[in-house]
């Protein structure tokens, strides 16, 4: 039978060979149709609606909080605030399986520590109801001072965490010839997803049913628990389909407490959408970056000393780093480096993971670095990075498992047509408009987590594949059912998929791009065991269509159980033989071992890879500047579905050139508020702000990872991408702005003369 | 967002009287007339307005657009700026009009948004936008005003006050300012065209009030004079991103040329005024000019002489005077 299909290499014309087609999503009618059913779609009976009352200052206290108003509004059922909350615990803060947000359960005190806190909640029959009464509920505070300094010198100390270190890189740097010492920043980002977080809370007495917006129900499920103090298996998380999530929703917020809190409280079904304003302050951001990067090289261009500390906010709260020196490890050759990082705290709410986190600040001081000592060196700063190719990952000692950034590169330059570019500033003409060429490499690090999945074929003839993961609307439906099909020959139409549930077996939160990577092989392993179940009853089953044959005897190939020697049609259809044995199903369990915790794994650093080359269109006259093209070389593995693979691409730089160009939440300093705090205002890229983009996949299998050799390509595409853009736009204007974002008004005055390198 | 009642209003006299029953029609009006509601119901949500009463006057028979015998374009006041935008006659005689309307939000609220209601489009400065943030003459006169020290990014450069500094954020305004239109109310007592230019007012002490419209008034039509076949238009308008975004800078620019000579000029910006801001400063260097660059700067640095930077809009000034520059040269060169 198929023990032998190689799910990396798959042979044409085989059902292996839907491993890497442009499958389109399998959910894509149920969301165009509008059947799919998000979180705050669900109404229930006797269902209602809680609208919080947010703190308007940014530091301080509620001297007092007057509900009397609100309260005997019509529809109004209760108003929550710090007094009659019910108790909530906080979630084990040593839990890695069971992270909130923010740690604090809400309105646990009276104090402010952020513009746009939770101080009261309204609950009231209707939404307009409750946001009426919201309305009404009168503060007043006491202010202290606050920070929200944007200047993070205060983290740049001698108590930075060293992360990573080996030589001497103060020595490295005085041994370079050419010398790069700048700083980087970029901005706060907030996650703007079109759907917003949602949760409505059921509780029937004993157990609580969470329909939430969250790219993991497992991990909701056990913070959830913890919270509010019920046990594990009196917790559900529902999440069947999610309107984005960037990284938001990986951790429950403080809504969700409050939601099921209230819904124990009252005894109803309560609804809470978290409304766009409070998206920019209660859910999380990508906190603000300040970076310094050291620099040094040999006048060759090999690298002597590469440095790199930094700084990153975090709330009063919580202490959440972003991790910026991901990459700068591993991703260049050299003998000295050192990273250091450290948080400082300020009155915003607590940061969180945004697409690519660490690695895409990181990467965009780091490779900006890198092409300013291009510059500095007179090299091409393609040559720069194929002469600093390490041979194995050099902060580890590991081998890569697989790693073809040389390739991405030359690949990328060929396909752009690099070999024209000319570093003169301001040298290189389309009509009217300058233009201006930008490179940057890309790193992500990839991993297998610990996964369950169980599959069976049923005797409706319908296989299904369930796994308590979700697709946060990327396509892990649609591979989980290519992965079916490819194993079973059963075909797509007939395979069904249930995800998004916590009773189902326990699966990876879709985080770190690594779903993929971790669930095929459990799905592979379980598929494996159904149908062998299943040819077993076909030869020894009573009764059996095939008495006295071995199982290896037979294949089964578009849902016909047939001798090898014979035509599929020769056979049986499998849910004949099923129906024939009187079996509902035959179905078994597969498991992944997380990449983390094996032995065989841990012999390899694991990382996907890429190459971006830009081009950028200035029109001085007026400073306008649009990214115009972009071609993309990327380095994940095996490709398990082109479409979907090359649709995560494509958006990761549209989200870049946002973060190149656009992307900053701005606050009122005096209060802390955000100001552009609305899709209006909050500026991201629009359809025409897209470039022309040309997405490569150089579709090497991982097979250290898993047999199907795929990594993970959710986060890759972010990465490397603005720092692309702003050497374009050096190139373009001779404006170097080494904080992100790059506007309008920094372009206005570009570089008096042109001038050589 | 508080109760209110909705009346279908089924004659313009019942929508005036309507209207009429509020104590203005500015600022904190309790009844509002309402077209495509693309800003009356997002501010509603915000508490921004709180209209007791909303008089739906979709009903009305004021969708058409009607070439006058005087050769003049009247257009209703309930005309959809995606239709108006497409217009055979906009399209023709009025390019700096369907320009102006195509750059102006998305293509879904273009759909929805009327020319009278556009006209009376209000505000994006944050600080009147959001309630959090008590002070703000514009919604709650005497508050203050938290744009001035703010971030004002977005905010005015012309027509400012030490009350205000909100730009006012129409595309379509700006061009019908260019195309000197007239706007016809009807109203309690009686009928009145208003020029263009004196509808809106700078925000001075009472930023509240934004246009001369009194209660129960209701904008029916605006018409466009009638242009000759010398008159050339264009609009540019410069953000950071190239679709749905208001203007940092805009420029209607209506031109008539005698061979290469300017013989009258007539320019409106964007993003930059507290209101659709016509600049004759910049009209009076260029007529009976050559249509040559020396003389576009030299409009532009008139256009922009009484321009106040703030904390964070400085860059405004300089930028409009390119766009002035840009959308003169376009408009004047042998393409256009």
């Amino acid at each position: 039978m198929a023990d032998d299909i190689n799910m990396a290499n798959p042979a044409p014309g085989t059902p292996a060979a839907i491993l890497g087609s442009a499958v389109p999503r399998i959910d894509g009618p149920l969301k165009t149709s509008g059947v799919a059913r998000y979180s705050a779609d669900f109404n229930l009976p006797r269902m209602v609606y809680a609208v919080p009352v947010v703190a308007t200052i940014g530091s301080g206290r509620i001297t007092s909080l007057d509900a009397t108003q609100a309260e005997g509004m019509r529809g109004v059922l209760k108003v929550y605030r710090h007094g009659n909350m019910p108790r909530l615990y906080k979630s084990n803060p040593a839990s890695r399986t069971a992270q909130v947000g923010e740690t604090r359960p809400p309105m646990d005190d009276e104090t402010i520590y952020y513009n746009g806190q939770y101080v009261a909640v309204v609950v009231a029959e209707t939404m307009d109801q409750a946001r009426a009464a919201a309305g009404a509920v009168k503060v007043r505070y006491a202010t202290t001072p606050l920070n929200i300094s944007r200047d993070l010198s205060d983290g740049f100390t001698d108590k930075m965490e060293v992360k990573s270190k080996r030589g001497d890189v103060d020595q490295g740097f005085s041994a370079g010839t050419v010398t790069v010492d700048e700083t980087y920043i970029t901005p706060i980002e907030t996650h703007n997803p079109i759907e917003m977080h949602a949760v409505v809370a059921d509780w029937d007495g004993r157990n609580f049913t969470l329909y939430e917006s969250t790219q993991g129900v497992a991990n909701a499920k056990e913070a959830m628990a913890d919270m509010l103090g019920v046990p594990q298996e009196n917790m559900r998380v529902v999440m069947q389909f999610l309107g984005s999530g960037f990284g938001g929703k990986l951790f429950p917020w403080t809504h969700t407490p409050i939601a099921a809190a209230a819904a124990r409280d009252l005894n109803r079904p309560v609804k809470l959408v978290v409304d766009r304003h409070m998206m920019f302050t209660n859910v999380g951001h990508r906190p603000r970056t300040v970076q310094r990067v050291r620099l040094a090289a040999t006048s060759a261009g090999k690298l002597t000393s590469i440095s790199h500390d930094y700084a990153s906010d975090s709330s009063l709260l919580d202490e959440k780093g972003e991790n910026c020196g991901e990459a700068t490890p591993l991703l260049w050759s050299t003998p000295n480096l050192r990273v250091r990082a450290s948080v400082v705290r300020r009155n915003l709410g607590t940061p969180t993971p945004m697409r690519g986190p660490g690695a895409v600040p990181g990467l965009y001081a780091t490779e900006s670095a890198m092409n300013e000592l291009a510059i500095k060196l007179r090299m091409d700063p393609v040559q720069l990075r194929l002469l600093n190719e390490p041979e194995l990952d050099e902060s580890t000692g590991k081998p890569f498992s697989s790693r073809h950034l040389k390739e991405c590169l030359t690949t990328g330059a060929e396909k752009f047509g690099w070999s024209r570019y000319n570093p003169e500033v301001g040298s290189m003409k389309k009509g009217d408009l300058t233009i201006g060429w930008g490179v940057a490499a890309a790193s992500w690090i990839a991993g297998r987590s610990g996964t369950d999945t169980h599959v069976s074929m049923n005797d409706d003839g319908t296989v299904r594949v369930v796994c308590g993961t979700q697709d946060i609307g990327t396509g892990t439906y649609t591979i989980f059912a290519q992965v079916v099909h490819a194993r079973t020959g059963v075909p797509m139409d007939r395979i069904k998929v249930v995800l998004g549930d916590t009773r189902l077996p326990s699966g990876p939160m879709s985080g770190g791009s690594m779903v993929t990577g971790s669930v095929l092989p459990s799905i592979d392993e379980a598929a494996r065991e159904a149908m062998g179940q299943l040819l077993k009853i076909a030869t020894s089953g009573n009764p059996a269509p095939f008495p006295g044959a071995k199982v290896d005897d037979l294949a089964l190939t578009d849902g016909y159980v047939h001798l090898k020697s014979g035509a599929p049609a020769s056979g049986v259809r499998f849910e004949k033989i099923l129906q024939d044995a009187n079996v509902r199903a035959t179905g078994g369990k597969g498991s992944t071992q997380s990449s983390f915790e094996s032995d065989a794994a841990k012999k390899f650093s694991f990382h996907s890879f890429g190459a971006h080359f830009v081009e950028v269109e200035y029109d001085p006259g007026i400073a306008r500047l649009r990214v115009s093209r972009v071609v993309s070389v990327i380095d994940v593995g095996k490709v398990i579905n082109a479409r979907a693979a090359r649709n995560q691409i494509e958006g990761a730089v549209v989200m870049g050139v946002g973060m190149a160009l656009f992307e900053e939440t701005q606050y009122d300093a005096r209060t802390a508020r955000p100001t552009n705090n609305n899709l209006a205002d909050y500026i991201i890229s629009s359809n025409p702000d897209t470039p022309e983009m040309d997405v490569v996949f150089l579709d090497y299998p991982d097979t250290n990872l898993s047999s199907f050799g795929a990594r993970g390509v959710g986060e890759i595409g972010l990465a490397g991408v603005a720092p692309a853009i702003t050497a374009a736009i050096y190139q373009a204007t001779g404006v170097r702005k080494r904080e992100l974002p790059v506007r309008i008004e920094d372009l206005l005055h570009p570089a008096p003369a042109l001038h050589s390198i | 967002m508080i109760d209110f009642s909705l009346t279908r209003a089924g004659s313009t006299e019942q929508a005036i009287r309507l209207g009429a029953n509020a104590k203005t029609a500015q600022q904190g009006a309790l009844v509002r007339f309402i077209a495509g509601g693309t800003t009356l119901v997002d501010l509603m949500k915000l508490d921004v307005e709180q209209p007791r009463q909303v008089v739906d006057i979709n009903g009305l028979a004021l969708a058409d657009v009607v070439r006058n015998p005087d050769g003049s374009l009247r257009i209703g006041a309930l005309v959809r700026n995606a239709d108006l935008a497409h217009n055979p006659e906009v399209l023709r005689s009025y390019p700096v009009l369907s320009l102006a309307l195509l750059s102006g939000a998305s293509g879904q609220l273009r759909n929805m948004a009327t020319t009278s209601g556009n006209l009376l489009q209000r505000t994006r400065c944050t600080y009147f936008r959001d309630t959090a943030f008590p002070a703000c003459n514009k919604r709650e006169p005497g508050s203050g005003c938290a744009a001035i020290e703010g971030n004002n990014r977005i905010n005015a450069v012309l027509g400012t006050s030490e009350h205000c500094i909100a730009t006012h954020p129409s595309d379509m305004a700006v061009a019908m300012t260019a195309l000197e239109a007239r706007i016809h109310v009807v109203g309690l007592k009686g009928e009145r065209d208003i020029a263009i230019a004196d509808f809106y007012r700078v925000p001075g002490t009472t930023p509240n009030i934004e246009n001369v419209l009194e209660p129960g008034d209701l904008i029916t039509y605006v018409t466009l004079p009638a242009t000759t076949p010398a008159t050339r238009s264009h609009y540019l308008k410069l953000r950071d991103r190239a679709s749905y975004e208001f203007a940092l800078a805009s420029a209607a620019v209506v031109v008539e040329l005698d061979g290469k000579r300017i013989r009258k000029a007539r320019i409106a910006l964007g993003g930059v005024g507290t209101k659709p801001w016509r600049s004759e400063e910049a009209e009076r260097v260029l007529e009976g000019k050559p249509a040559e660059e020396a003389h576009f700067k030299t409009a532009a640095e008139a256009a922009m002489r009484a321009a106040k930077p703030y904390r964070e809009n400085g860059f405004k000034i300089e930028l409009a005077r390119r766009c002035i520059v840009r959308a003169l040269t376009t408009v004047t060169s042998e393409q256009a």
